[in-house]
């Protein structure tokens, strides 16, 4: 299979080498006054991921087109740079590769999985350039050149793990996907639990693309947890779900990834995710006159849109975050962009509520709102977190706002250095 | 005690029924006709497609499963007229050629249907031994996938069409000086093989998330089956299916899905050691 894929590689590479020379030789001939703000989207329009991350593109889409619509960006029009990376990660690497080398990007808005985003950020780092990761994951990444905007653990879990020990009892089974992000994120839940004084009784990790889940069932049913945890990723693994009801399984399930995500309440026949706890900082259900708001702009663009997904809103306020610094900074110069980051002042008032990044570890706070499927599939939020902040890798030690930048990701057993 | 023996059983026809399922139509495509069919996957994601859609329109779920299973197989036909029927001696085109296929019909799905399509929810219900509880559906997979070992066999070796489709494949100019339409006898039995990966579409479709990649889901089990089975559909595929079912529920239960799949590979790695030509062709040695 390599072999093939990589010819198609090849192939795909020259054509997309092709478009891009015409639209250097274009841009170019532009004028030096009121030139656009180029901003590069790598988001996945096909593939594995595609039915959760189309909505990224969508939302940046908007974003600009309302932004262009008020007078763009220091009276400068945003035009956007799309390419599809296919749910590749080789193909992230290339197409980062040449969205910063060819297109020039003033910044890069790219990866659904945590897997993509390593992938390109040593490349990130080569050229020095500034990067927004907008998608919700497992934490811990301090970098001068990221911008993280998505929720992170302290913010899902913290909330997520004691409220459903409480509610459902202390014996917790985690299933996650067998990569960086299902792998940290259970060690967060592991912890999490043992500080709460639960127990972990059972553990699994679940190579994607895997989509028959009998056995993992059974093993579940053998352990009898009280809470399932349920970190699984892509569509073949939200198999699970249809799977479990299917042999009755009905374990209360918590999760930081689905429903929000991959809409999987909407695609799947009741009772599939029923009993799902999912704590997101955006789903289309959210009942606030801001989010109404939105979604309705949103199909004003996008009629079709099958889901309005927490990716698609971040993509969309991560557009406003990058138009707000910049404002601020008065230039796209990644230093002055970053400066501006640094008073701490750089807020957007978001569908989900208001969101600020934090200087010293250039993550983003969020409201989180605990999402509960119900038995014929329809939403309630019984509970809602206003504002709250990516605190773990401040207090870990990674500042940002001091001259120094590790470039790397730390996990709770793998914290930063002491100073 | 018997309460796991029975745990473990199901797990086995769990994998069994799968294997059997999703093996079959490239069986006959792959393992007797010759042609390295990459785009098995996309007969099992049309199967499925269709089924769902003609569930939504109301029909019955067998009787929409009946329909995936027809459109993948007159699908296959038609693919089989307009562009395998050149390849036949060249395996390695076929590659190529099947390849593009699947691309296209991803592709073409993702841009026409969009990234994902609700889904049926599983029929029956489910039954309880000790703390164990199962799905009913999953049993009714499991009879089908032997009810359908059994009526290949009595297709291929108690039929007209099975014997001239086998003379066809075997010996096609001898079949062609004795009369044989061996033109349509390719066509039609390319088509079986296609309306047999949409029936496995359509089966598991109920189960799973609804993706134009949906098929990729049982590519590697259906080749890792036809390997270690080799040419013979049903002392190859059931045998293969039996041995790589048992491996894989027994490592999935001690150590997870990882190892499940492991196992897999490991025992294709072994057996194309041992035994080239597969299960079949050490089953049936010097026979020939």
């Amino acid at each position: 299979m390599n072999v093939m894929t990589h010819l198609g590689t090849t192939t795909r590479a020259l054509l997309a080498a092709g478009v891009a020379g015409i639209a250097l030789a274009s841009t170019a001939a532009l004028a030096q006054d009121g030139e656009p703000i180029r901003i590069g989207i790598l988001e996945d329009q096909s593939g594995e991921f595609a039915a959760a991350t189309i909505q990224k593109v969508h939302g940046a889409q908007l974003a600009a087109a309302e932004i262009n619509e008020a007078g763009g960006i220091l009276g400068r029009p945003i035009e956007l740079v799309i390419y599809d990376p296919q749910s590749d990660n080789r193909r992230y690497q290339e197409l980062m590769r040449r969205i910063l080398q060819r297109d020039q990007v003033d910044v890069v808005f790219a990866g659904f999985s945590s897997a993509s985003r390593e992938a390109v950020r040593p490349i990130v780092n080569q050229f020095d350039a500034l990067y927004f990761y907008t998608n919700q994951y497992e934490g811990g990444v301090c970098d001068a050149n990221v911008v993280a905007t998505g929720a992170v653990p302290e913010q899902q879990f913290s909330t997520l793990v004691p409220w459903m020990m409480e509610q459902y009892g202390p014996r917790v089974y985690t299933i996650a996907a067998d990569y960086n992000f299902g792998q940290i994120s259970a060690e967060w839940v592991r912890q999490l639990v043992e500080e709460n004084g639960g127990e972990m009784v059972g553990e699994e990790f679940i190579p994607l693309g895997v989509s028959q889940f009998s056995q993992t069932i059974q093993n579940i049913q053998e352990a009898d947890p009280d809470v399932l945890m349920t970190l699984l990723v892509g569509t073949a693994q939200a198999s699970f779900y249809e799977q479990a009801a299917s042999a009755n399984l009905g374990i209360p399930m918590g999760s930081s990834v689905n429903v929000a995500q991959g809409y999987e309440h909407r695609r799947f026949d009741p009772p599939a995710l029923s009993g799902m706890h999912v704590t997101a900082n955006y789903i289309e259900e959210v009942d606030t006159p801001a989010s109404r708001d939105f979604v309705e702009r949103w199909r004003a663009m996008f009629p079709d849109e099958v889901y309005i997904n927490q990716p698609g809103q971040n993509s969309y306020v991560g557009i406003y975050l990058y138009a707000t610094a910049v404002e601020m900074a008065g230039s796209t110069d990644m230093a002055a962009v970053r400066e501006a980051i640094q008073t701490g002042d750089v807020c957007v008032d978001a569908p989900e509520g208001r969101v600020c990044i934090d200087p010293a570890s250039q993550h983003a706070s969020h409201t989180i709102y605990l999402v509960e499927v119900g038995e014929d599939h329809s939403i309630t939020i019984p509970q809602v977190w206003e504002n709250i902040e990516p605190y773990w890798l401040g207090e870990a030690g990674c500042d940002l706002t001091l001259d120094e930048d590790p470039d790397a990701q730390y996990t709770p057993s793998n914290p930063p250095p002491a100073r | 005690m018997l309460e796991g023996l029975f745990a473990f059983l199901f797990q086995f026809g769990d994998a069994f029924a799968f294997l059997v399922l999703s093996a079959s139509g490239l069986a006959i495509i792959f393992g007797m006709m010759g042609v390295i069919n990459l785009a098995h996957g996309e007969f099992i994601m049309c199967g499925a497609y269709v089924t769902v859609t003609a569930a939504h329109a109301g029909l019955p779920l067998p009787l929409a499963i009946a329909c995936g299973s027809l459109a993948a197989g007159i699908i296959g036909i038609a693919l089989e007229r307009a562009i395998i029927n050149r390849l036949f001696d060249r395996p390695l085109d076929t590659i190529v050629a099947t390849w593009g296929i699947s691309l296209i019909a991803t592709q073409g799905t993702l841009i026409l249907l969009g990234s994902t399509m609700p889904g049926v929810g599983t029929p029956l219900g489910s039954f309880e031994m000790g703390s164990y509880s199962f799905s009913e559906y999953r049993v009714v997979l499991m009879v089908i996938a032997v009810a359908m070992m059994g009526g290949l066999y009595l297709l291929f070796h108690r039929t007209r069409y099975g014997i001239l489709a086998r003379a066809t494949i075997q010996v096609p100019h001898m079949a062609s000086a004795l009369g044989v339409n061996t033109k349509v006898m390719h066509s039609l039995t390319f088509g079986l093989g296609a309306a047999l990966a949409g029936l496995a579409g359509g089966l598991y479709a109920p189960t799973m998330t609804l993706v134009p990649t949906m098929g990729t889901a049982f590519i590697v089990e259906s080749f890792v089956t036809v390997v270690v089975g080799g040419a013979d559909v049903f002392l190859g595929t059931a045998p293969a299916a039996v041995v790589l079912a048992f491996i894989k529920a027994g490592m999935t239960s001690l150590y997870g899905q990882l190892f499940g799949l492991i196992g897999l590979l490991l025992t294709v790695i072994v057996v194309i050691r041992i035994m080239p030509r597969g299960l079949s062709g050490w089953l049936l040695r010097g026979r020939e």
